[in-house]
């Protein structure tokens, strides 16, 4: 497949950066932050992303969904990182609904994917422990109990958790915590006696949650895919949340980028713009080049998740490395090149290297995926 | 079953009867490579035959008009064959800047005659050209260029030097910058000239690098005769031809970073260090080795989507400029890593153990590629300029 975008995906491209301009600019969310609002994104916001139907952009249509693929997904998330558009989009829309639609059973479907696409259920991925991402170790249990499971333990870095309706959770149900074998992923409800969430407010005005498991009970139909055998579906719905958020990443480092260059045009010191100076020239230049790079890679994984997701791993590893670097250098330059006014609330610049930061953390950052290649290639 | 499906059926079964065997394995080193020309020194009369098979079809040029001497085949059928030589690990029949440099340019730029007469000894491997563009005082600032080309009615009379021409002394003819007028703007003097190198007043000498011996020579002219009828597209145009020219040389320099990826860095430097539960024992260079990789694949993809963009109608002519950048450095730090990892064992420098210093003479060698073809400064100029828009000095 080429690795170009086709035209309907380009038209996607421009009603979404239209729509996103129009609706969620980078003030909305300056308006959340300021307000504290509860919810930390606008559900008149989210209802608008279903009317136009990307909360069910990976919906099949049988499910009331549009039933496209990875790279339309990503595209709008690529045009979502461009706004710093705040939604449940990648917890609820990309991650969860992949999860449900590839590993939930006939019943999970139909009574989750018709209202996550019409914008009336929030769901997000309860996968971290530690600080840093480490899906291989998975220590919450989940022992048998009466006809289902009883959960002990905790999350965090829960994307969305603290208005989450449903959770999807990893859990452990056998082996010790570093197997692969053992793991079982559950469908639970925000509700059940013994969860307790905390809203953890982050570094970039989005919202997690850390979750605290005690004695949460739930039923055998509550498994999502296979008990202990959770592990490949979670790593399959990890690519898929990966490349999205490479999508993102390039987004919104291309913006900061732009807004960059366009500074350099503007601003005037020495009796010139400030972008003559070779000095500046030369690192927008590879700035640019590494989103370059970024974007190619970011496409592949896109168009692999579409054709074959089970081969996607490496490169959305490769994809999600690439983007985190490109998209961190890309804003560290940007403020940096907007001198004081860079290091100003005011200006938008230091909201989108928060965001980067956020989102290169987010499912592994660049020293786990390059480690997790390393390994791949037996070294 | 496709056209395209029964085509590549078609290739692979003439390449499995008329690939040589020896034909099927890598170069054994830079000798080992067919250049073709008028005095050619094949190595085995497996080169011989390979490329004589393969110009018959012009396949050394799959793309090029068949009227030309070449293949005539479509984008994507070039491609299949690409995969068919890749699938039997043929080699290139033919190594040929006639191929990477001139051929393009003489096609969008030559005269009809000139297509005629030079594109099908291109692909026939039958004359082997070289580039004269640097010269000693004008090398990033090529435009400054003050080899003259004196119009003596029936003929230009040719004097100045030339510097880094590749393969200058073993070349039969040169695709050469001279200056035709001496009072325009410096980039409007300048036309683009072929002629023989074994014409009266041709020489030159070669120049040892870093690396030990080198293709590189100095090449001199002195009151060298050449006939009108060699001048490609008009006089005092050839600057645009030159930038067409350095594209197409960008590009195959960018290439460069990723043609002798073979057996991984990772592997390499596991001789040397081993391993410590199955990881690298050098944490440091593991981690450089692997972020060295995650760009090699992307600069993979970036060559490729590059190649769709310009199918599809939305490449630009500087993103070569990208490419060339990146690889260039890319290639640099690979060799970088390459002698971290081989060690004391990377730096012997003669011998059979070392095949004579080969990864030390790579690695030096390497270093040239951020400065030929435009150095990495120039293209991060071109990308600011072109691509960025940035106001130029």
């Amino acid at each position: 497949m080429p690795l170009v975008l086709s035209d309907e995906q380009q038209m996607l491209r421009e009603s979404a950066r239209g729509y996103l301009a129009e609706q969620a600019p980078v003030a909305h969310l300056r308006k959340l932050r300021d307000e504290r609002d509860d919810t930390g994104f606008s559900r008149a916001l989210w209802r608008g992303f279903a009317e136009m139907g990307w909360a069910g952009v990976l919906i099949a249509e049988e499910f009331g969904g549009v039933g496209l693929g990875h790279v339309e997904a990503g595209v709008l998330l690529e045009e979502m990182g461009r706004t710093l558009a705040p939604s449940p989009f990648l917890s609820t829309a990309v991650v969860a609904a992949s999860a449900i639609g590839l590993a939930g059973s006939a019943q999970h479907k139909a009574q989750h994917l018709p209202r996550i696409a019409a914008g009336e259920l929030v769901a997000a991925l309860a996968i971290d422990e530690g600080a840093k991402h480490k899906p291989s170790r998975i220590a919450l249990a989940a022992a048998r109990h009466a006809n289902g499971f009883r959960l002990n333990g905790t999350k965090t870095f829960v994307i969305d958790g603290h208005v989450a309706d449903l959770l999807i959770v990893a859990a452990r149900t056998a082996g010790g915590i570093e197997d692969k074998q053992g793991v079982t992923l559950f469908l639970v409800d925000a509700k059940t006696p013994g969860l307790a969430r905390e809203r953890t407010i982050m570094v970039d005005s989005r919202n997690a949650a850390r979750l605290a498991f005690e004695n949460v009970d739930v039923t055998a139909d509550a498994v999502l895919g296979e008990v202990d055998e959770g592990a490949p579906w979670l790593e399959r719905v990890l690519s898929i949340g990966r490349a999205g958020l490479a999508a993102e990443l390039v987004g919104a480092g291309s913006e900061a980028f732009d807004r960059t260059v366009s500074y350099l045009k503007e601003r005037r010191q020495f009796g010139r713009a400030i972008g003559e100076f070779q000095a500046l020239q030369h690192r927008v230049a590879q700035v640019y080049d590494d989103l370059e790079m970024a974007r190619s890679a970011v496409l592949k994984a896109l168009q692999t998740m579409d054709e074959n997701l089970d081969g996607a791993g490496p490169i959305a590893s490769v994809a999600k490395a690439k983007a985190g670097q490109a998209a961190k250098l890309a804003s560290q330059e940007a403020v940096q090149m907007h001198g004081g006014m860079g290091m100003t609330d005011e200006l938008d610049i230091g909201l989108f290297m928060k965001r980067i930061r956020v989102a290169q953390e987010l499912f592994g950052d660049v020293q786990f995926h390059a480690d997790r290649l390393a390994r791949m290639r037996g070294y | 079953m496709s056209d395209l499906e029964q085509f590549r059926g078609e290739v692979r079964s003439w390449l499995e009867k008329n690939c040589p065997p020896e034909m099927r394995r890598p170069s054994l080193n830079e000798d080992d490579v067919c250049w073709g020309g008028r005095k050619p020194s094949f190595q085995s009369d497996a080169q011989r035959v390979w490329l004589e098979r393969m110009g018959e079809r012009g396949w050394t040029v799959p793309e090029w008009p068949k009227q030309y001497g070449g293949g005539g085949l479509t984008r994507e059928e070039a491609k299949v064959l690409r995969e068919e030589m890749a699938r039997l690990h043929c080699r290139a029949a033919l190594t040929s800047f006639g191929i990477w440099m001139l051929g393009p340019a003489l096609l969008k730029y030559g005269s009809e005659a000139q297509k005629r007469k030079y594109l099908p000894e291109i692909a026939r491997g039958e004359i082997r050209w070289c580039q004269g563009y640097s010269e000693p005082n004008a090398g990033s600032d090529l435009a400054s260029l003050q080899t003259k080309a004196e119009d003596k009615a029936d003929h230009f009379l040719v004097n100045g030097q030339k510097i880094w021409t590749s393969y200058a002394d073993r070349a039969d003819w040169i695709f050469c910058l001279v200056r035709t007028d001496f009072a325009a703007k410096k980039h409007e003097g300048i036309s683009f000239l072929l002629f023989d190198m074994a014409s009266p007043g041709v020489s030159t000498t070669p120049i040892s690098l870093i690396s030990g011996k080198s293709p590189f020579c100095q090449t001199f002219f002195h009151d060298v005769k050449v006939p009108k009828g060699n001048l490609v597209g008009e006089r005092n145009k050839g600057w645009e031809i030159a930038k067409y020219l350095l594209t197409h040389e960008r590009e195959s320099i960018g290439a460069f970073g990723i043609t002798q990826i073979g057996r991984s860095l990772g592997e390499l430097a596991a001789e040397t260090v081993g391993h410590d539960d199955g990881v690298l024992a050098d944490p440091l260079l593991r981690a450089k080795i692997a972020e060295f990789e995650v760009d090699g694949w992307c600069f993979l993809l970036s060559m490729q989507r590059a190649a769709d963009m310009a199918k599809a109608g939305q490449g630009s002519g500087a993103y070569s400029s990208v490419l060339k950048y990146y690889g260039a450095e890319l290639n640099k730090r690979r060799h970088e890593l390459m002698m971290d990892g081989g060690g004391s064992d990377a730096l012997e420098w003669e011998g059979a153990r070392s095949h004579d210093g080969k990864a030390a003479r790579e690695w030096l060698r390497s270093k040239a590629n951020s400065i030929e073809g435009g150095t990495s400064e120039i293209q991060l100029n071109i990308i600011a300029k072109r691509l960025l828009g940035l106001p130029g000095a």
